[in-house]
């Protein structure tokens, strides 16, 4: 199960930058780019804090 | 179950909080390198960090300045923790509050705490505007820009005041959901930075990386400063990098922090903050202050540049900085107030930010304030730095109050207002810019406090060695 997590919150990191670049590159629209950082972000914060459970100061 | 019955479990919950506040932190609540690794990066990717970056800009910085500066400056910040604050946190293992009240006996540590917890609310007071200029946008609320002083309208009041709530709340919560919040949230948070910077580039004329440093040169860091603002070199981004902190680092606030590592080294940690946060974050908030045509406001240059997920990263990284703030103003506070439980001491902390958080001269002048704030506490970090480390050697008794039983340790007081003073004379006869005076100001003090303790001091029969 965590690691099932674990790879959705890579999947939602991925979707923030990765359309940052394709941006810069001109392989992808501005918009589109937003589009897909709301949805990498929707994906960190939704699986993220079931597996980032160990690191408290 | 009755409302009284669930505020009764509410407060017996927040009552039963003890972080060793006013204790030693006992070897088994010492902390790892990833704890402080998370609590940095995610501490010094704050907020913050999109105006910092973009009041660069508007000095007029130019790119060469801005990197050399920032690569001597933030590397000179993470010495300063690794040799400086560590060092003594791992020692005393006690809050920065405690151990004053132990060199300097309890009155002159009320009045260093009152001024320490005014500081504080004033930095978290201008994380959380930076938050509101985000939470404001779906509402269309005019955003504050770079002349306005005073709050600009009832829909920019109530928006600070939704913010600080929700920040206060979480700070209340205590200090395990805070650090938790942060590690969670920094991942996320430094990528948006870079992709928000990332996807602008193509607007501002860079179309390959060849081409970036032509560009940063020509159209991002020109070296020509906004009409009326003064003109910063490369010896201000050195300083203001390496003392941007400087309440934190030399002025031992971060002992709060660092009293929970199992060693000093851990202090190097700092270096995730210095280099992921402030050295790219604040190269990102350049090029999109460039990109926006010069707007301020953090919440709408995120927005341009990243869509929602930017603007949401505006509050987040307000949170994640203003939480840790507000915690240690509510640490200065409870230090006076020690009858008071640390959620109510944090309640009282977090609306006195939130009222300072209306007034956006505060976010306008950052850099000042910034500069300011290190230096008006960096004195008593100079008197705890000797008193722990080195008064033993100098034949000086240390933790000279709690071993003579006196209140108001005058070596101390004395180092602290002569040192403040003639950093004013310097500032006021000589020019020197604010930013410059922490460094001379720093031997100022370790010159006062010896002196005065060789003068002052009458050894104690019951002397002891140094906790």
């Amino acid at each position: 199960m965590n690691l099932i997590l674990k790879l959705i919150s890579f999947t939602g990191l991925v979707l923030t930058i990765f359309p940052a670049v394709l941006v810069f590159t001109g392989t992808l629209s501005f918009d589109m780019h937003t589009t897909l950082m709301l949805v990498g972000m929707l994906l960190w914060f939704g699986t993220a804090p079931f597996w980032m459970k160990e690191k408290k100061l | 179950m009755g409302i009284n019955k669930l505020l009764n479990r509410i407060e017996a919950r927040l009552d039963a909080t003890d972080e060793y506040e006013r204790e030693p932190v006992p070897e088994n609540k010492l902390k790892g390198w990833r704890a402080f690794l998370g609590m940095y990066a995610g501490e010094h990717t704050a907020g913050t960090e999109f105006v910092i970056g973009a009041l660069f800009v508007a000095h007029g910085v130019s790119a060469v300045n801005l990197v050399l500066g920032l690569v001597v400056g933030n590397l000179l910040a993470v010495l300063s923790w690794a040799f400086l604050c560590a060092p003594v946190a791992v020692r005393t293992k006690l809050t920065l509050y405690w151990q004053l009240k132990k060199i300097c006996g309890g009155n002159l540590a009320i009045i260093y705490n009152i001024v320490n917890a005014v500081m504080f609310c004033f930095l978290a007071g201008a994380m959380i505007s930076v938050a509101a200029t985000a939470v404001g946008l779906p509402f269309q609320i005019p955003m504050p820009g770079l002349d306005d002083w005073l709050p600009t309208s009832v829909g920019w009041i109530v928006t600070v005041f939704l913010v600080g709530t929700v920040i206060t709340v979480v700070a209340i919560a205590g200090y395990d959901y805070v650090a938790r919040f942060a590690n969670i949230s920094f991942p996320w948070m430094f990528l948006v930075f870079i992709a928000a910077a990332l996807a602008v580039l193509p607007g501002l004329g860079v179309t390959s990386p060849s081409e970036f440093w032509t560009v940063a040169q020509e159209r991002i860091w020109t070296g020509e400063p906004a009409p009326g603002l003064t003109q910063f070199t490369f010896w201000h981004v050195v300083f203001f990098s390496w003392f941007a902190n400087m309440a934190m680092h030399i002025g031992m606030s971060d002992m709060s922090i660092l009293r929970f590592a199992k060693k000093w080294q851990m202090g190097f940690s700092s270096a995730a903050g210095m280099f992921f946060g402030h050295f790219l974050a604040w190269m990102s908030s350049g090029i999109l202050m460039a990109a926006a045509a010069g707007a301020v406001a953090p919440g709408l240059i995120a927005y341009n540049s990243a869509g929602v997920a930017g603007a949401i990263c505006v509050v987040i990284a307000g949170w994640t900085t203003a939480n840790p703030t507000i915690y240690r103003a509510g640490l200065a506070f409870q230090a006076v107030t020690p009858d008071w439980k640390r959620w109510k001491v944090t309640l009282f902390t977090g609306l006195v930010t939130t009222i300072i958080a209306c007034f956006p001269a505060l976010v306008m002048n950052l850099l000042d304030f910034v500069a300011l704030y290190g230096l008006i506490l960096m004195p008593m970090g100079a008197v705890i730095l000797l008193d722990v480390i080195f008064f033993d050697k100098l034949n000086l008794v240390s933790n000279y109050a709690e071993k003579t039983g006196i209140t108001f340790n005058w070596a101390a007081g004395l180092t602290w207002v002569l040192t403040l003073g003639l950093c004013l004379f310097i500032n006021l006869y000589f020019g020197v810019e604010v930013f410059f005076l922490g460094l001379p100001g720093w031997f100022i003090a370790v010159l006062f406090y010896i002196v005065f303790s060789k003068l002052l001091q009458k050894k104690p029969e019951s002397a002891t060695q140094s906790v």
